[in-house]
């Protein structure tokens, strides 16, 4: 493990990876990738979660594909150095803040939606110049076997590479030291990363999740509602991180919900759940055992079926649930949706401050008042106002959570962020010198108020003509004489003296 | 439990009343700090000359004033800040309205260290209060005077509901690293950073780590060594050179050496005098076991200029050294001290090579007449900052970020990086119940059909990404 970190890295050092060129070479290599070997991806996934392979693509592929023509379209820009606002001092001088790669990157996946999860934080990697390294989780077993077949047939083999293997490989894979770490998955390994990675320093991005609370108002569109959140919920199967996870709902709302929830699930899935192509399955066994206990004891208002075989679990609504119960005290991850009443939006906001921040939050409502005020008195990853999910889609927001949600965010630009290191450059010249004598022991009290002038003085417009004046007339100056360093320092400081006065006389 | 337990826990219940959120709970608290500075401003030098022997230049300048403009500018630019971020849509959003909100994350903890005890409390302390944050605040043991009035000062002039100063060496630190943050904001090195990035692990708290490193200084041939030495001497002798940001060593040719040489012997006369320890310009070392630690780098390599100590006064002469080996102490930690090592390479790809292979260091300075010297060195190195013919110039800047990579630290502030450091930027969506009619084509049953019309209606919008 550790020899193929270095290969990378001595790869990294080389250099090939920064060019513009190379890196867009190179998502334009994962994007022939995506289209021309569709059909493996998709029916690895579908494998993987009993999906259909439409689903796959809609899932998965799209959002992978849109990322890439987003970088494509803006790598320039987002590498380019972006100028910066200028003191006095440094009027002369260059001041920039220019993006770099940090070098070897770790992306961790998870299985809910695996390839995703590994391509999307993958493109952010390559357009933001460095050397990956990506763990697809092992859970998701036939993505993790496409996704180590393809990418070395398709990408730079000396610069990114794919490790597959459990508990172990991964524990292997955290000694060795990278320069960024991208995590997705659950709080208690987020915690085993951020540890081993505090071990070398490496900063960590943390995509993890927590129960997304669904406030339901009285004073909404429940059938739109209602049909939103069985969408969001049940897709997947429920293993989505950012899935409407309890609903928080006044208790008389409680039996329409169930009602308008239920049809939809007809509408979506038709009769026969389990026949449905477009519904899926719980990724193992052990997911299945834990989902099936959280059933035990609670009052099944729709679903509740299971079956082993097959890992499937109807979709489920849980009514007049304890807030103390096992259901409401771990992320379900499953199709099962469990409602709690409160009084009002005041309980459901103390409900919800009194638990873990989590990824995402939503609330319906006609009142955007209401809305809002949900919004400022909780906090979260991300909010989808009357609807679900949909925050995740806009790649201008970023994407990520807040205390034990996680910490970070990526998608779109902030990806290119994330696995950048934006440097900031000043750049001057070696002339100029008399001026830096201010700075210079032996110190005075004039001096002191010199160069509280030249650090801190923030610019005013009348500031900039004044010295776009002086400017002007030392470069007249130049261009009519020779230069001469004595002059030239001295019309600046004079122009500069008056400036300074007047700045003085708002700041003692 | 521990003493901190009551602390803390009164903290968060303050902030979970909202008491901090509202612009002008913030405002106050950020004139308050303004209030401190110009009221107390006599005793803050004197405790600095104390702690470090600060001139009052220096006091001035690194310190009260630098606080000052963090102070304003946060003041000036708060309301601006504080507003939802309007964020660009794609087709299936048009309608609906984006935004990310910046929220505290709620009680922040801020570790200072002790070689600029007021300006690295007071401008991340002006970041975590425009935020909307609690903020408990724990200086440095080592630098005592300056401790003192930030436990004791300090606190009068905000409001003590939601800030607290808490005092302690490593072992009380260690204790209060046991408690959950929602977010650490340290200064200091490597060696701590790790603790304290493991105890923030323990409780998913993110961090921001202000750490050091071996500042590199390349100087090309051909430059005017007297220039050259006056900026690299200046910014090397502040504060007797604890800087994290101070340039730790020169890079330079054998022939560019000779001339430094005499012309840092120059700009240190002429800074410090014939007997510098008698300046008042020059600080001191802060304490016994730093100056210790430094006395023994003087061996290190050849004394070339300075290399006198006196434990009385825990005074270093400005000191270069010459002939020094990689191998040797000086040049395996960072110096924090008024000592500066010149290590000899034959050309511009060797001094490259010698700083790629070390650790990122938080500054990288090189100085050159050609713009494509700078731009190489640029190219082919990483650091947290960079400045090109000066020394650490690009910190004064608020508008650039401050902040180290890779061993030297992760994460930025100053300015408005103080801001967002302090906020979680949290992605908001608020959509319409309207537009059913679309939503009805992301729903199951899937078809083909349904796909096709998403797909060709996001092509002619060239639409970014969608989970329909």
């Amino acid at each position: 493990m550790e020899r193929q970190v270095q290969r990378l890295r001595q790869a990294f050092r080389s250099g090939r990876s920064r060019p513009l060129r190379f890196r867009m070479q190179q998502l334009e290599a994962l994007k022939r990738m995506v289209q021309e070997r569709e059909k493996d991806i998709l029916s690895a996934i579908a494998a993987d979660l009993s999906k259909s392979e439409l689903n796959a693509y809609s899932h998965e592929v799209i959002t992978i594909l849109g990322e890439i023509d987003f970088m494509l379209a803006n790598l320039p820009e987002l590498a380019s150095a972006k100028p910066a606002k200028k003191n006095l001092l440094t009027m002369l001088d260059e001041a920039y803040v220019q993006p770099e790669p940090l070098g070897v990157v770790l992306i961790i996946g998870a299985w809910n939606y695996p390839f995703v999860l590994i391509m999307q934080p993958l493109v952010g990697a390559i357009a933001a110049g460095n050397a990956a390294i990506v763990k697809p989780s092992e859970l998701s077993e036939n993505t993790a076997k496409i996704l180590a077949k393809l990418l070395p047939q398709y990408l730079d083999q000396d610069l990114y590479s794919v490790v597959n293997g459990g508990v172990s490989e991964t524990t292997e894979l955290l000694k060795q030291r990278f320069d960024h770490i991208l995590y997705t998955g659950n709080t208690a390994v987020g915690k085993i990363v951020m540890e081993a990675a505090a071990k070398h320093l490496t900063p960590v991005t943390l995509e993890l999740g927590g129960k997304s609370p669904c406030y339901i108002d009285r004073d909404c569109d429940l059938d739109i509602a209602c049909r939103r959140i069985t969408w969001g919920k049940y897709m997947n199967c429920g293993q989505t991180c950012i899935a409407p996870d309890y609903v928080l709902c006044e208790a008389s709302l409680q039996d329409r919900i169930v009602q308008k929830i239920k049809e939809t699930v007809k509408d979506f899935y038709g009769e026969n759940i389990k026949e449905s192509p477009d519904y899926e399955r719980i990724i193992n066994l052990r997911h299945f055992k834990r989902l099936q206990s959280l059933l035990e004891g609670q009052k099944i208002a729709f679903g509740g079926e299971t079956d082993e075989v097959t890992r499937y679990i109807a979709p489920t609504i849980l009514t007049d649930v304890d807030p103390n119960s096992k259901v409401m005290q771990e992320e379900i991850f499953g199709p099962i949706l469990p409602i709690v009443s409160v009084k009002n939006v005041d309980e459901a906001i103390n409900f919800i401050n009194d638990r873990e921040k989590p990824l995402a939050l939503y609330i319906f409502s006609h009142n955007n008042k209401l809305i809002k005020r949900v919004i400022d008195e909780t906090s979260s990853g991300g909010v989808t106002g009357n609807d679900v999910i949909m925050h995740f889609t806009v790649n201008s927001l970023p994407f990520g959570g807040v205390g034990a949600s996680g910490m970070g965010a990526y998608h779109g630009k902030y990806s290119f962020d994330t696995f950048s290191h934006q440097r900031p450059c000043l750049l001057k010249g070696l002339k100029g010198e008399s001026v830096n004598k201010l700075r210079y022991p032996p110190n005075s009290q004039s001096k002191i108020g010199w160069a509280k002038f030249f650090l801190l003085k923030q610019f005013s417009r009348g500031g900039l003509v004044m010295l776009m004046v002086a400017c002007l007339a030392v470069a007249a100056a130049m261009i009519v004489k020779k230069y001469q360093a004595l002059p030239r320092g001295n019309a600046l400081l004079a122009s500069l003296a008056v400036h300074r006065l007047r700045w003085s006389s708002k700041h003692s | 439990m521990d003493s901190f337990e009551d602390t803390l826990r009164q903290l968060r219940e303050a902030f979970n009343t909202g008491r901090t959120r509202p612009a002008e709970f913030r405002a106050a608290q950020l004139q308050g700090l303004g209030r401190f500075l110009r009221d107390n401003k006599q005793q803050l030098q004197e405790a600095l000359a104390q702690d470090l022997h600060k001139s009052t230049f220096e006091s001035e300048v690194s310190e009260i004033a630098i606080s000052q403009a963090e102070v304003d500018l946060a003041l000036r630019n708060l309301r601006s800040w504080m507003k939802d971020e309007k964020v660009s849509k794609n087709l299936a959003t048009q309608l609906d309205s984006a935004f990310i909100r910046k929220e505290p994350f709620g009680l922040v903890l801020i570790i200072v260290p002790w070689n600029y005890p007021l300006n690295l409390t007071l401008v991340p302390l002006v970041g975590a209060i425009a935020a909307g944050n609690c903020v408990v605040l724990k200086p440095s043991e080592t630098s005592k005077a300056i401790e003192k009035i930030l436990a004791e000062v300090l606190p009068r002039y905000l409001d003590q509901s939601c800030f607290a100063v808490v005092l302690g060496g490593p072992q009380e630190t260690g204790q209060l690293l046991e408690h959950r943050f929602d977010y650490i904001f340290y200064t200091g090195n490597a060696y701590v950073g790790k603790i304290v990035m493991a105890a923030a692990a323990k409780h998913l708290t993110p961090i921001t780590l202000e750490l050091g490193g071996k500042n590199p200084c390349y100087v090309d041939d051909n430059c005017n060594a007297q220039i050259v030495a006056n900026r690299v001497a200046w910014f090397r002798y502040f504060n007797a050179g604890q800087t994290c940001v101070a340039p730790d060593y020169i890079l330079c040719s054998q022939e560019m050496q000779e001339q430094l040489v005499p012309a840092l012997q120059n700009a240190i006369t002429r800074f410090y005098g014939d007997n510098p320890q008698t300046s008042p310009n020059l600080g001191r070392i802060i304490n016994q076991k730093h100056f210790k630690r430094l006395q023994g780098l003087l061996g290190c390599g050849r004394v070339a200029i300075g290399g006198q100590s006196d434990e009385s006064d825990l005074y270093i002469a400005p000191t270069v050294l010459v002939d020094v080996q990689e191998t040797e102490p000086v040049m395996q930690e960072e110096i924090f001290g008024p000592i500066l090592p010149v290590v000899t390479v034959k050309n511009l790809d060797e001094a490259i090579d010698f700083i790629n292979r070390r650790e990122k260091p938080l500054s990288l300075y090189a100085f050159s007449k050609r713009s494509q010297v700078i731009k190489q060195v640029l190219a082919r190195t990483s650091s947290g900052g960079f400045c090109g013919n000066d020394g650490f110039m690009h910190m004064t800047l608020s508008s650039l970020p401050f902040g180290g990579v890779g061993s030297s630290g992760m994460g930025r502030y100053h300015g408005k990086f103080s801001f967002d450091t302090f906020s979680n930027q949290r992605a908001c969506l608020l959509r319409s119940p309207g537009m059913e009619k679309i939503n009805d084509l992301r729903y199951p049953p899937y078809s083909r059909r349904n796909l096709r019309l998403l797909l060709v209606a996001m092509e002619e919008r060239s639409c970014s990404c969608t989970l329909l």
